[in-house]
């Protein structure tokens, strides 16, 4: 009883972490059209960058994490403008291309700089039972997930839904050529959703390396979670990645409990299927089938 | 050149990859008409309307709007300058409601200064709009779309508002309550050109029709003025014009 009521704290909790590291990616799919497959590498890049100011540089944390955004935010518009939207207008196979490129070049240089040596950003604060009873326990780094990704699905909602900026994305998102034709410069539009998807990226960047050990090759498993959480969640949609982050912590640590821990990570993709057989789009999918 | 031509467009080609779509095409809108361009399917309408608006760039020629060549220009600077689209089907966005449908029309920056404003024109124009502001533009009908879409237009603030297909899928009814709209709309100064499928209907709104075959001007007049045999011929690309 005691393991069953852990297994559904920790995979709700986990589930938060799940959310924050698929909404980059849901924001672009969304809004482009654009599978970015270096989104997981992308947020180890981010980690790594946290680490190294946190350690070599002796940069507290919290300012580790905004040098960080600050850099993510420029490599993520610089990428958007000089090499995604030079392509995107070619059909879908040449921008995925460019993001599998990317992909590759940044595991690679990763390896060059700093080998194949597992690496960590642990806080003090992370291995700490903040919340410890007879029945469960919450560890910091858990906690921390579970919050902070709650505050940037939060921001995003405020973001999209309430500045006009936000609603300017949703417009492209929605029909991109009504909004060139409002005014709206889509291009730019979509260097600024790439922008947004790379703060979220190196947030959950963070969080991965706060709770977990990570390598210059990680980003592809991390890949794989966004994957799974944006299409349980639905493609482009905010609070859907929420949910599909939830439901894919909750299946994976609820078959662990019920299937042993090997099937962990089994039983959160067949729960997947399952969603997918029901529903195709996803929960709260906001793109229709024609 | 005459002040009273708010748009000209002189001599443009426009090509799909290697596909002329459109040949030595030239049109002048008068300001405060509303203008019509009438030809069959393919020919070439929706390309004109949506270079004049920087969605495709014109190969030669060039397109000037009171005065200043904004050939090529980018589509988001052009609608600055005081042009506007309800583009073919409406295009409004699904998503969002009413409201932000209109905010989105007053993006430009000045526009935008005077957004609520311009609303409340909209919401007068539009009694519709206003009791459904609040909805999700996917749950309106076609015409309320429709007039969403040209409700859109006008909260740009435009000179020019040009529509395409103005009146595709609608109701007779409809269609009438759209056209006396445009007439009030136009009665405040502001200048249409519009693209309707039906010939008689089109010539009958409009001050000034052109009519398109396959690419080309072949014809032009003060509306009521067209040879209605000529302009059947030119629709149905009779040997003359093809």
């Amino acid at each position: 009883m005691q393991l069953l009521i852990q297994s559904i704290i920790t995979g709700i909790l986990l589930g938060g972490l799940y959310a924050a590291i698929g909404v980059g990616m849901s924001i672009i799919f969304g809004i482009m059209g654009l599978t970015n497959i270096a989104h997981g590498n992308l947020m180890i890049l981010s980690a790594f960058f946290v680490l190294i100011f946190t350690t070599a540089m002796g940069v507290n944390l919290i300012s580790s994490i905004l040098i960080a955004i600050v850099l993510m935010v420029i490599i993520g518009f610089l990428f958007q403008k000089f090499l995604v939207n030079a392509v995107i207008d070619k059909g879908d196979t040449p921008a995925l291309l460019v993001t599998f490129g990317l992909s590759i070049i940044i595991q690679n240089i990763l390896e060059i700089i700093f080998g194949a040596d597992a690496r960590s950003i642990r806080s003090n604060f992370a291995t700490v039972n903040v919340v410890d009873t007879e029945y469960f326990s919450i560890s910091g780094a858990y906690l921390t997930n579970f919050i902070v990704a709650i505050l940037v699905i939060a921001a995003l909602t405020l973001i999209f839904n309430k500045t006009d900026i936000g609603r300017a994305i949703r417009a492209t998102s929605d029909n991109t050529k009504a909004a060139e034709l409002m005014g709206v410069h889509t291009k730019f539009i979509f260097a600024v959703a790439m922008a947004i998807a790379m703060v979220t990226a190196c947030i959950a960047g963070f969080l991965v390396g706060n709770t977990f050990v990570f390598y210059p090759y990680s980003g592809t498993q991390y890949l794989i979670i966004a994957f799974g959480v944006v299409v349980i969640g639905g493609m482009g949609s905010i609070v859907g990645t929420l949910l599909g982050g939830m439901i894919l912590g909750l299946a994976q640590l609820l078959g662990a409990y019920f299937f042993g821990t090997g099937n962990q990570i089994l039983s959160g993709y067949i729960f997947m299927l399952i969603i997918l057989t029901i529903k195709p789009d996803g929960l709260l999918s906001n793109k229709k089938r024609a | 050149m005459n002040k009273d031509i708010i748009l000209s467009v002189e001599d443009i080609d426009v090509y799909y990859g290697d596909f002329l779509a459109i040949h030595n095409v030239s049109m002048n809108v008068k300001a405060g008409t509303i203008t019509s361009i009438i030809g069959a399917n393919g020919a070439g309408k929706t390309t004109l309307l949506d270079t004049i608006m920087g969605l495709n760039k014109p190969r030669k020629g060039k397109i000037v709007f009171e005065g200043e060549d904004i050939t090529g220009m980018r589509t988001s600077a052009i609608v600055r300058k005081g042009l506007s689209m309800a583009p073919e089907g409406s295009m409004v966005f699904e998503g969002m409601s009413v409201k932000e449908n209109l905010l989105m029309g007053a993006y430009a920056p000045k526009s935008r200064k005077m957004r609520s404003e311009l609303m409340e024109k909209v919401f007068l124009l539009f009694p519709v709009l206003k009791e459904k502001e609040n909805q999700l533009a996917t749950f309106l009908s076609g015409g309320q779309r429709q007039m969403l879409a040209i409700a859109r237009t006008i909260m740009s603030n435009p000179k020019l508002i040009i529509c395409d297909e103005i009146s595709l899928g609608l109701a007779p009814v409809i269609i009438n309550d759209i056209y006396d709209k445009v007439k009030e709309i136009n009665e405040t100064g502001i200048t249409f050109l519009i693209i309707d499928q039906e010939v008689q209907r089109s010539i009958e709104h409009s001050d000034y029709s052109y009519v398109m075959v396959s690419g080309s001007i072949v014809l032009q007049g003060v509306a009521s003025e067209l040879p209605e045999d000529e302009v059947k011929d030119a629709f149905f690309g009779i040997n003359k014009y093809a």
